[in-house]
């Protein structure tokens, strides 16, 4: 390969999603010194002209290396746990994140809405073990803020997961929630008791008849019409988890998002993989076009890249 | 300890026959169905009711639902249902009767498994959750605290932390105090932590305060939420003493709460009715057995005192 094309493919070999290391062997690992050299200089975004003469590591990008080199192994270590102990980190790793940046509690509600009432349930044994509390306990006392009442509950759930409903019940509660919404500006949606009533005990068969009614009385879907994001998210979750994981690889699968919100591909695959990832992938092509393992491949290198490709395929 | 008097060697098979004939003719022969139910552990009233299906095509507690009536009936009809089944069944029935004791009893006494066990039997009979059920079945801040109660799934190990039973006494000993209940606070501690870390909490608050925090919060406030609140202080401080003080009323209530003795001694004679017994005699100065013979009759009153593991 020529010198520009190398340094091309070592620079794409460095960002996205994990790094390739076939290239970085390939390439620097062959490399004189002095091409090495101009790869310093000629990306001035990893290498800075230090005033005494050589050109040094960007020490930001250094580290969000190591979380790319990395990426491959979380996938992996995170791949072989126990389901239920994936979840009590993941929600543990949540709380500990969500003080400083309250997007990370969309995580719990992802976790709290999309996995069925046994699978949540031994989220909460594994969460007892590892940290000698129960979720419940920790979010209520970590969480002050409004969501407080609604992520509590919706950690506590054990849902009925048959498919018996009351139809006219169903309906009712559409009326309940749009009415509640009506009156968001007077009263704090993600506050109220109602709201918060139905969506964390009610069954998720019983919650989609409320979904589709809710259409039918306000010609929008419920989620559209509900701006808390939490409660959003929730929605979404609990009545169209396809379309929330779909559109969430979609916007979390680019290449120029932070580190935090790169951590959700790893999430969303190795969690859904041996669950509904067919239906995640058909949904995904409804929306967007293209197929989510060419999406992958855009923005994914090397070994994480494959280890994701392997798990989508998975099942179909 | 358990109070019922069982022999290890049956045959359920016997026992069905025997049943059948109790059924038989005009009437039915109430002695022998308290001599044989009333000497069986669950385990062993299992296998009568699949020996009595099998040999007669029929359901025997239907069959006693139709032969028996009154208390007796109700007895004998929870005292046959598998235990959570019939927690299940006692959980519906104090919902739809507006009885908050029994959810408050069900989700603080029992531990953690006992619950959850609760709860998927609620959802097999019921097609719905117990929580949804409590949760329309109340408003307000009566609801937050049942349905938080209900729901939870407690850490069920020792660790326990000194810092937070310190700061969460003081928390509890503010909200009691002032009256003015910092509701969310108070809810929040008394249904999530585990039982150890309320216990610890608890004895910090009698040390640093004087009094249980089950006397303290025995105030005047008659409103449901602040009843519930002190039932489930009490339950989880001290279940057996619970359990004393709902019988003493019952049994002193004019015209006597059958319901509430029937549920506390047929849900407690194979775990620990034997403590709540002496601890009654203890805190009232006359035998449990001799307040229930009293204050009940007939059949009824047979029943009870053979499940009281009175002598025959």
């Amino acid at each position: 390969m020529a010198l520009p094309q190398e340094l091309e493919a070592l620079t794409q070999a460095f960002s996205g999603h994990g790094v390739d290391e076939k290239s970085l062997i390939s390439i620097l690992g062959k490399w004189h010194p002095e091409e090495t050299k101009t790869f310093r200089k000629g990306t001035p975004h990893f290498f800075i002209d230090d005033e005494r003469q050589f050109e040094r590591w960007n020490d930001e990008r250094v580290r969000l290396l190591k979380h790319e080199f990395m990426r491959f192994k979380n996938a992996v270590v995170l791949w072989a746990m126990h389901p239920w102990e994936r979840d009590a980190r993941l929600i543990k790793e949540a709380l500990k994140k969500g003080a400083k940046r309250h997007e990370a509690y969309g995580v719990i509600v992802e976790i709290a809405c999309t996995r069925s009432s046994e699978e949540l349930l031994g989220a909460r044994r594994a969460y007892h073990s590892l940290f000698d509390h129960s979720i419940e306990e920790d979010v209520a006392s970590y969480i002050h803020g409004n969501d407080r009442k609604l992520l509590v509950a919706l950690v506590s759930a054990y849902r009925y997961e048959g498919s018996k409903l009351k139809d006219d019940t169903a309906k009712s509660e559409a009326k309940t929630l749009a009415g509640a919404i009506k009156n968001a500006d007077k009263k704090l949606i993600v506050e109220d008791d109602e709201v918060i009533r139905i969506l964390s005990t009610r069954s998720k068969h019983h919650l989609k008849s409320v979904y589709k009614h809710y259409k039918e009385i306000s010609g929008k879907h419920l989620d559209e019409d509900i701006t808390d994001l939490r409660l959003k998210e929730t929605v979404q979750c609990l009545c169209t988890p396809h379309t929330y994981f779909a559109k969430l690889l979609d916007a979390t699968l680019k290449i120029e998002v932070d580190k935090n919100t790169k951590k959700a591909p790893t999430r969303v695959i190795v969690t859904r993989a041996d669950v509904d990832m067919k239906e995640i992938k058909n949904e995904y092509h409804k929306l967007f076009g293209g197929s989510l393992s060419n999406k992958i491949e855009e923005v994914a290198n090397g070994n994480y890249k494959d280890f994701l490709l392997t798990l989508i395929a998975r099942g179909g | 300890m358990a109070t019922i008097v069982a022999p290890l060697n049956f045959s359920p098979v016997e026992d069905a026959e025997a049943l059948r004939k109790a059924f038989k003719g005009w009437g039915t022969d109430e002695k022998t169905v308290i001599s044989i139910l009333g000497h069986r552990y669950s385990y062993q009233r299992k296998q009568i009711r699949q020996a009595y299906e099998e040999l007669y095509q029929e359901d025997l507690v239907k069959r006693l639902e139709s032969e028996l009536s009154g208390d007796f009936e109700k007895a004998v009809y929870r005292w046959i249902l598998d235990p959570t089944d019939r927690d299940a069944v006692l959980a519906h029935v104090a919902i739809k009767s507006d009885n908050k004791d029994v959810i408050v009893e069900i989700s603080c006494i029992y531990s953690p498994e006992e619950l959850l066990a609760v709860k998927r039997a609620y959802h097999n009979r019921y097609k719905r959750s117990l929580e949804e059920d409590v949760a329309r079945h109340t408003t307000g801040d009566l609801r937050k605290l049942l349905v938080s109660l209900v729901s939870t799934f407690r850490y069920g190990g020792d660790e326990t932390n000194a810092r937070l039973a310190n700061s969460e006494a003081e928390i509890l000993h503010d909200a009691i105090k002032d009256k003015k209940l910092n509701h969310e606070e108070v809810i929040r501690i008394l249904s999530t932590r585990s039982k150890s870390q309320l216990i610890a909490t608890f004895n910090r608050y009698r040390d640093d305060h004087g009094s249980s925090i089950t006397k303290h919060s025995l105030g005047k406030s008659s409103d449901g939420f602040h009843k519930a609140l002190r039932t489930a202080i009490h339950c989880i401080d001290d279940p057996k003493k619970y359990y004393v003080k709902v019988l003493r009323n019952a049994i002193k209530k004019f015209g006597a709460d059958e319901d509430a003795i029937t549920r506390v001694i047929v849900t407690r004679a194979e775990k620990d009715l034997k403590d709540i017994k002496e601890l009654y005699l203890k805190r009232n100065s006359v035998p449990l057995e001799q307040a229930v013979a009293k204050d009940t009759h007939g059949d009824y009153k047979d029943f009870l005192l053979i499940l009281l593991g009175k002598d025959e």
